[in-house]
């Protein structure tokens, strides 16, 4: 089964979910570190890396001796990652996405490939759990290659889980894509709900089922519970505003660590997953 | 006119109440929020919206199923995975065609996206451009880049100092798009691991594009450790640590009746946060 964890909101606590549930599973979990941009996990679990591979994107390279500068490279690219002018191709491999067109469609069969490093995929391990996780380079601004690469070590077998970043534009929805549940973490504030309802729009889009974890509870905002009424998504766990919570996530410490009691409401969480996935599938069938 | 763009690497740190404050207390200036696929600078500022904008961006493949002869190579060359049973899949669909081109039977054409939308406002603290992505759409930097462009031409023509923007988390495409060409980076973080972590991936960016950087730590008594530990970190790389604001349930109290905090409350985090934007635009005046 395949878990992914998203918010719309940054800073609402995806992470810290991630990272409790995965070590509450304990066994026959892997732990997918989707935000690439800012990838975190790594600071709870502090995993041991075993293997690191960088992310390429294939760009053009144009052998000049067969290129006959016909134009039909610069045509044929979306992206305006290649110019042909009388006598010169101009390639801009930060504009190009890697899609081959250029390299298939050549009459002359004068552009071939070669990788152009935007980032890194590592995996190792923390304690039973299999850890995977992707980085962009600094400076380089598409994450999605890499969180496709990040996602094609997913292990079928097991329970994979996957933290992605925030907002619902394409790192989201590549992280999240082909998951069986996804897990919403939002805050009881305006800010947590309207995000958060971006976020849903986002998980119905692409036919995933999902449920609410409310992170920071407690006050008088109680929208958020109105809204998962309304919406009929199930509200799945609450954890308080907190300031020890926040003290351990600011040391580094995972919930279930510094908390050891929490263990058991991660699996009750992980059990309610099941049974929302069970009664969608009746739902449909 | 000066530009400030306000980012943070990591979620949830701050960046939207601030600007929101800043929104408050700086004169003349045109807001932006270019984080435009979770916008919420508009929850604080109350914009009545003078204009929307279609922003189309991007293409998506579409198969004419009675053209298909099933012949497979449009899935075969398709690197997105975006052809699945020859249905396209417009989520994964990078809009590079390279499917129409290889068509035997140009059964495939591609259609623009209409990716999302664009508004320029009116807010009692003067003018906001801000958006809305579609759904599951991509090209959210060119989004931003059109944000930005509309704020820039509407400062020019107003006479106005400032440029206030409200930039996405992260470190990829929209946060480039929001920082390239501004004169200053107001980082905010906080003192945890992750915060701090990530502030110093966003630091990168900053110094990739020349974008001269300011730091602010929020929540600093959360960890005074860590906070003194960015502050060590913000002499070695030259970066001056220009606030640190205290927790305060405040903050959460304001946000949740809707105002900047500083119009909320006149001490303690505002009074912070009043000094900061001072500090900011004295740093402008120098640029």
């Amino acid at each position: 089964m395949i878990i992914s964890i998203a918010s719309g909101k940054g800073g609402t606590g995806k992470t810290l979910v991630a990272t409790s549930l995965a070590l509450s599973l304990g066994k026959q979990v892997q732990i997918l570190d989707c935000d690439v941009e800012e990838p975190n996990v790594h600071v709870l679990l502090r995993p041991t890396i075993v293997e690191s591979k960088p992310v390429c994107i294939p760009v053009p390279i144009v052998d000049k001796a067969k290129c006959n500068y016909c134009g039909k490279c610069a045509q044929v690219c979306a992206y305006k990652a290649i110019a042909v002018l009388p006598e010169i191709v101009l390639v801009f491999p930060e504009l190009c996405h890697g899609c081959g067109a250029c390299s298939y469609l050549c009459p002359e069969k004068a552009i071939s490939e070669e990788g152009r490093e935007i980032g890194v995929v590592e995996t190792g391990r923390c304690g039973e759990i299999d850890f995977v996780q992707g980085r962009l380079n600094i400076g380089e601004a598409m994450a999605p290659p890499v969180i496709r690469e990040v996602k094609q070590l997913v292990n079928r077998k097991k329970t994979a889980i996957i933290d992605a970043s925030p907002g619902t534009s394409c790192p989201v929805v590549e992280a999240v894509r082909d998951s069986d549940f996804c897990l919403l973490v939002t805050e009881p504030t305006p800010f947590g709900l309207h995000d958060l309802s971006l976020a849903v729009d986002m998980v119905k889009a692409l036919g995933i089922s999902c449920g609410i974890v409310l992170n920071r509870a407690g006050g008088t905002y109680s929208k958020v519970e109105e809204y998962c009424l309304e919406q009929n998504i199930p509200l799945l766990m609450k954890i308080p505003l907190d300031m020890e919570i926040a003290r351990l996530y600011s040391k580094g410490i995972t919930l279930v660590k510094g908390m050891p009691e929490w263990r058991e409401k991660f699996l009750e969480l992980f059990h309610n997953i099941e049974q929302t996935l069970t009664v969608n599938k009746r739902v449909r069938t | 006119m000066k530009e400030i763009v306000v980012l943070s690497g990591k979620g949830g740190t701050g960046k939207t109440t601030i600007v929101a404050s800043f929104a408050a207390l700086a004169k003349n200036k045109v807001l932006c929020d270019c984080d435009v696929d979770a916008a919420d600078l508009h929850l604080l500022l109350k914009p009545k919206r003078k204009e929307t904008h279609e922003f189309r961006s991007g293409q998506t493949a579409i198969i004419a199923e009675k053209l298909c002869t099933r012949c497979g190579l449009c899935e075969q060359v398709c690197r997105f995975g975006a052809i699945r049973g020859l249905k396209v899949d417009a989520t994964a669909c990078e809009g590079c065609g390279f499917c129409t081109h290889v068509c035997p039977e140009n059964a495939i054409t591609m259609e623009e996206n209409l990716a999302g939308h664009w508004f320029v406002s009116d807010t009692k603290y003067g003018p906001l451009v801000h958006a809305r992505l579609g759904i599951a759409q991509e090209n959210s930097g060119k989004l931003v880049n059109v944000v930005r462009q509309n704020a820039r031409s509407i400062g020019k023509k107003e006479g106005l100092e400032y440029i206030i923007t409200d930039g996405p988390p992260g470190i990829g495409c929209p946060v480039i798009s929001s920082l390239s060409g501004a004169n200053l980076a107001l980082l905010i973080t906080e003192p945890t691991l992750s915060g701090m972590h990530d502030l110093e991936r966003v630091i990168g960016v900053c110094r990739h594009f020349g974008v001269p950087a300011l730091v602010c730590i929020n929540k600093c008594d959360l960890n005074e450790k860590n906070t003194d530990r960015i502050g060590g970190f913000c002499r070695e790389q030259r970066i001056e640590v220009i606030s640190q604001i205290p927790f305060d349930n405040v903050v959460t109290e304001a946000l949740v009746d809707g105002v900047p905090v500083v119009e909320y409350s006149r001490n303690g985090v505002a009074h912070e946060i009043e000094a900061m934007w001072h500090r900011v635009s004295q740093a402008l005046g120098k640029e």
